[in-house]
């Protein structure tokens, strides 16, 4: 990731605004896509067998779930830090920005978890996992763009309650249907 | 006789709506003019396709529940119609943007449009779930996981395709209300030919896919026996 960004660095310099938030979020897509994917993708089949011995598919997906959760949005704060070092910070509003990030990590993280739990059923490598996955993200991903204009401007944007709630509405729609249709996943 | 007659009525609408769509009296529109009667055929495409999805959906939902291979075979052939009829209704909608959005907006505001994208998405998840039918070998896993994922996805994009053009700027009709159209300001000589369109084209679509059904149901029983 420190790479990553630090390419990014030696090919732009001091970016704008707007190039600075697309940039932003594709990163934290990428990572995404990498950091989630490993968590179906790399369990070995003896360890799946064991989990499934000892725990429910509701709790087991619950918990990968909670913890990918958790994993991006560390990953989304150090890339954040990384980018406030190499390509400035054009951020004015701190705490907004801080919890649209959280945010925007909880709902890529919730959404790749799922899809990689489909992806490693399909004994399939993480390419399957995007082909699924980048159609699904895309309207999320445009409203975190969206929202997080607002941090770099000193007008604050009508509708914004509105977008956040339909962000917060997608992450728990996800979280039901991984609750629901998570069993049938895993019994094989 | 009794089960053919919603076959006849499919043709005999379709029948009315090409020859009245095209012939009637049509209210003269600002920018529109005579492309309005796009409209018989575009949004009706739409209108088809989600019909046509929402009972792909249904049909993977009982799959999990019953478990019976007939109900995936329903489940992908009503997605492939699906997308069939949205491929269309971007075509249709593409000839309508040539004569009413070009000569007033520039490219780039098009390709934005986020009735535009939101297809484009709806498009790439079916083509993903055929993707996904197709890398898996054995029959019922494939069924299974496939079903998953279209529950999924649809749980995921149709609140995003009815929400996400009501909150940003779009140059397509019944922006800042309803994304498809704004329903007060259809004129009854349009809505005399609309509404009966919806369902010609909705009949058209169900009874390719009950053709399409019956053959793999065929294929299906003569990989099973021989």
């Amino acid at each position: 990731m420190a790479a990553t960004i630090f390419v990014l660095y030696l090919a732009m310099g001091q970016p704008e605004i707007n190039v600075w938030n697309g940039l932003f979020w594709m990163i934290q897509l990428f990572v995404c896509v990498n950091a989630v994917a490993k968590s179906f993708l790399a369990e070995s089949r003896g360890r799946m067998l064991y989990f499934y011995t000892i725990v429910g598919g509701r709790h087991f997906i619950l918990a990968k779930l909670l913890f990918n959760v958790l994993l991006m949005m560390a990953m989304t704060l150090t890339s954040w830090l990384l980018f406030a070092v190499f390509l400035g910070n054009p951020v004015i509003h701190f705490w907004q920005f801080l919890g649209i990030t959280l945010l925007g990590g909880t709902s890529l993280s919730l959404v790749f978890t799922f899809l990689s739990a489909i992806a490693a059923r399909a004994q399939q490598n993480a390419a399957l996992m995007a082909i699924l996955g980048f159609p699904l993200i895309i309207p999320q991903l445009l409203l975190l763009m969206k929202i997080s204009n607002i941090v770099f401007a000193d007008v604050i944007q009508a509708g914004l309650t509105q977008i956040l709630l339909l962000l917060g509405g997608l992450d728990l729609l996800v979280i039901v249907l991984a609750m629901i249709l998570f069993p049938f996943l895993w019994k094989d | 006789m009794r089960k053919s007659w919603w076959k006849i009525l499919c043709a005999v609408i379709l029948l009315y709506t090409v020859s009245c769509g095209l012939l009637f009296d049509v209210p003269a529109r600002e920018i529109l003019h005579e492309t309005i009667r796009n409209l018989f055929f575009h949004v009706c495409m739409w209108m088809a396709m989600m019909v046509l999805l929402s009972a792909s959906v249904y049909y993977s939902i009982r799959y999990l529940r019953t478990q019976q291979l007939r109900d995936d075979i329903y489940a992908v052939n009503y997605a492939k119609v699906g997308l069939l009829l949205g491929i269309l209704g971007y075509a249709t909608g593409a000839v309508w943007a040539k004569y009413t959005w070009t000569e007033f907006a520039d490219m780039s505001q098009i390709f934005t449009e986020p009735k535009l994208t939101g297809t484009a998405i709806a498009l790439l998840i079916y083509f993903a779930y055929l993707v996904l039918r197709g890398s898996l070998n054995d029959i019922d896993k494939k069924a299974r996981i496939s079903a998953v994922y279209n529950i999924f996805a649809y749980a995921m994009l149709f609140p995003s395709i009815w929400i996400l053009p009501r909150l940003m700027e779009s140059l397509h009709p019944g922006r800042g209300g309803n994304p498809a159209l704004n329903f007060n300001d259809l004129d009854s000589r349009l809505r005399i030919v609309f509404w009966p369109a919806i369902i010609g084209w909705t009949l058209l679509g169900v009874w390719i896919t009950t053709l399409k059904i019956r053959i793999d149901l065929l294929k299906e029983k003569s990989l099973l026996n021989g």
